[in-house]
């Protein structure tokens, strides 16, 4: 059982208020992911479950019980930091099996459960070694052992990839993506990388200066944003905002368009433009076009293309999959 | 090519220093050899020729040679245990986020900037008189005979005064070890369960740990030697004539130089197995 109930959460670190008053619903199994630009209060949210830190107000409930005062090694929540922060001088076993030991476990029991998480996290040939002689990867393996072994109703994940390389930043996505699906286990993670959040979550929340701006499934998300910051967070490429003459044109004060709902065209179309830098990714290419009174605009087109630097092209937008944007922001 | 003759130049730049350096080490060492194989009284006959190991034997077989012995151990071992102890938790207190934290700190390091001679003399005049000393009065308030400080417990009262010059120097060594300590790594233990005695002792400690052997390896070397806090206290009297102290009675309060400096020998072994032992432990702690 792992469902988290924030009530009314706010979190001030003398007069600045972090967290304004914040509620959440999280449900048994979900993987949730807290998302938002640096700033914007994910990790406090995520330290506030732990209890590393103390609400100002407000409730948190775990399984329905309220939790806000039970110390962080109670409320049986496991955290893996950004900074894996493993302990050096022992060996992976040791580190695996250290929360164990902390919660008196016998021997014979310990050295079991942490062969299995060895076995799962392919640690096994490594279980004797220190961390210092480890790679990123499996230091953050070792984290993720230290987690498992003390079968937590939720896991707690405080960017725990950014200190990894592109490549292997993915596989870690795919196996920590992959144990989610093997222990069925509550997944709270923070990331400030939009596409980490949309390949694992099963749910997004999108925050914003100590705001919970929307909470949905990925797809929800990136097909009706709430408001013209979500949909600028989410996706990659960013999505185009035109305001002005060419927006009203469309019928709201600001129109967003994804970079794949614009076509493009060397003879004809709505817009005329000057083509930029294009990235030729071979599946697609990426092209940053200047259109006359509209400023610069992406526009993903296939991998075939034929538009280089220079060239005259023509965009005409896919009228039913504008993102329409009142003067304050909100959706239409 | 280019760091060959770089490499040359260098050396040809810090030889001056190198043999500097060498030449106050070396000359001392070799007159304090060739004084031990001598039998020398400057007041009684002067030098007298060779004697073989004649000073060595007769250092060693002295009735004040092992309880001198002695006296250096506990005074050294004494000293070490009070500074890590405290040391370690002045670190951790000082540690903590507090308002003035940038003076306390200056002023816990205060005693070390005071000089050894100056400072037995405060503890010796200030505090342990047993008439006017502020612990005399504090005792006489509690109804309480004064204790003669420097006649009734004068090594505790000698390991008292040299553990509060130390210890501002172990407890800023430790001090930068804790600060460099992860906070996500105690973090990390309380999600784990460990108490704040565990964290300590599970997390704190080992971390602490080479640190720790460098304050023991570096205080280790200066306290092996430590003369004036004697000297100005109780002048070698009430068993605190320590190895260092022997020599200095030998060479100039029985005017024999050739004893004393195969005292000095004898002083030299020691600290260099201390030294090696020490190094050794330092080194398998760099190691990890």
């Amino acid at each position: 059982m792992g469902r988290i109930t924030l009530k009314e959460v706010t979190k001030s670190f003398g007069t600045v208020e972090v967290i304004k008053p914040i509620n959440l619903e999280i449900e048994d199994g979900e993987f949730v992911v807290f998302v938002g630009p640096s700033g914007c209060g994910k990790s406090t949210l995520l330290r506030l479950i732990a209890g590393l830190e103390d609400v100002t107000s407000g409730h948190i409930e775990i399984n329905g019980t309220d939790a806000t005062a039970i110390p962080p090694a109670k409320r049986g929540l496991a955290m893996v930091f950004q900074s894996y922060a493993l302990y050096p001088h022992m060996s992976v076993r040791k580190n695996i099996a250290f929360p164990l030991k902390m919660a008196g476990v016998d021997k014979t029991e310990i050295n079991r459960k942490v062969d299995e998480a060895a076995r799962v996290l392919n640690l096994s040939d490594y279980i004797d070694r220190r961390p210092g002689q480890l790679s990123g990867g499996q230091r953050q393996r070792v984290a993720i052992g230290r987690a498992i072994v003390r079968e937590p109703d939720a896991f707690l994940f405080d960017e725990p990839l950014s200190n990894l390389d592109a490549a292997l930043r993915g596989n870690m996505r795919l196996e920590i993506s992959e144990l989610h699906q093997t222990l069925a286990t509550t997944m709270i993670y923070v990331t400030h990388d939009q596409v980490e959040a949309m390949t694992m979550a099963n749910k997004i929340v999108v925050l914003r200066d100590g705001i919970i701006e929307q909470v949905g499934a990925p797809i929800d998300l990136y097909k009706n944003p709430r408001n013209l910051f979500v949909a600028e967070f989410i996706g990659s490429p960013k999505m185009n905002i035109i305001k002005g003459d060419a927006a009203t044109e469309l019928g709201a004060p600001t129109v967003g368009i994804r970079p794949e709902h614009l076509e493009v065209s060397k003879t004809k179309g709505k817009w005329k433009g000057t083509v930029g830098v294009s990235e030729h990714l071979g599946s697609d290419t990426f092209l940053h076009i200047e259109a006359e009174g509209i400023g610069t605009v992406n526009v993903r087109a296939d991998g075939e293309i034929d538009l280089h630097h220079g060239d005259v092209a023509w965009l005409t937008p896919q009228v039913d999959k504008l993102h329409r944007f009142d003067a304050t922001g909100l959706a239409i | 090519m280019a760091t060959q003759n770089s490499r040359s130049a260098a050396r040809l730049m810090m030889a001056p220093a190198v043999i500097l350096l060498l030449g106050w080490m070396l000359v001392p060492l070799t007159m304090t050899l060739w004084f031990s194989f001598r039998k020398y009284l400057p007041l009684r006959g002067g030098d007298q020729g060779w004697v073989g190991f004649d000073n060595y034997v007769r250092f060693v077989s002295s009735s004040s040679f092992w309880p001198s012995v002695q006296t250096t151990l506990i005074i050294v071992g004494g000293v070490l245990i009070i500074t890590v102890v405290f040391g370690i938790l002045l670190a951790l207190l000082l540690d903590q986020p507090m308002w003035g934290q940038g003076v306390v700190r200056i002023l816990v390091i205060a005693p070390f900037f005071v000089m050894p001679t100056v400072s037995a003399l405060v503890w010796k005049n200030i505090f342990m008189d047993p008439v006017n000393g502020l612990f005399a009065h504090l005792w006489k308030f509690f109804g309480a005979t004064p204790v003669e400080w420097l006649s009734q417990a004068s090594v505790q009262s000698i390991i008292m005064i040299v553990s509060w010059q130390w210890l501002p120097f172990a407890t800023l060594i430790l001090l930068t070890a804790v600060q460099s300590l992860d906070g996500e790594r105690l973090e990390a233990s309380e999600m784990d369960g460990a108490n704040p005695l565990q964290r300590f002792g599970y997390i704190v400690l080992p971390h602490l740990a080479r640190a720790i052997t460098i304050v023991v390896l570096i205080q280790t070397i200066f306290l092996l030697s430590i003369f004036a806090e004697i000297f100005v206290t109780t002048g070698g009297a009430f068993g605190t004539k320590t190895l260092s102290y022997l020599i200095f009675q030998r060479v100039l309060e029985s005017q024999n130089i050739g004893l004393g400096s195969a005292g000095g020998i004898y002083a030299v072994i020691l600290a260099n197995i201390v030294a090696i032992f020490l190094m050794r432990i330092v080194g398998k702690n760099l190691d990890a």
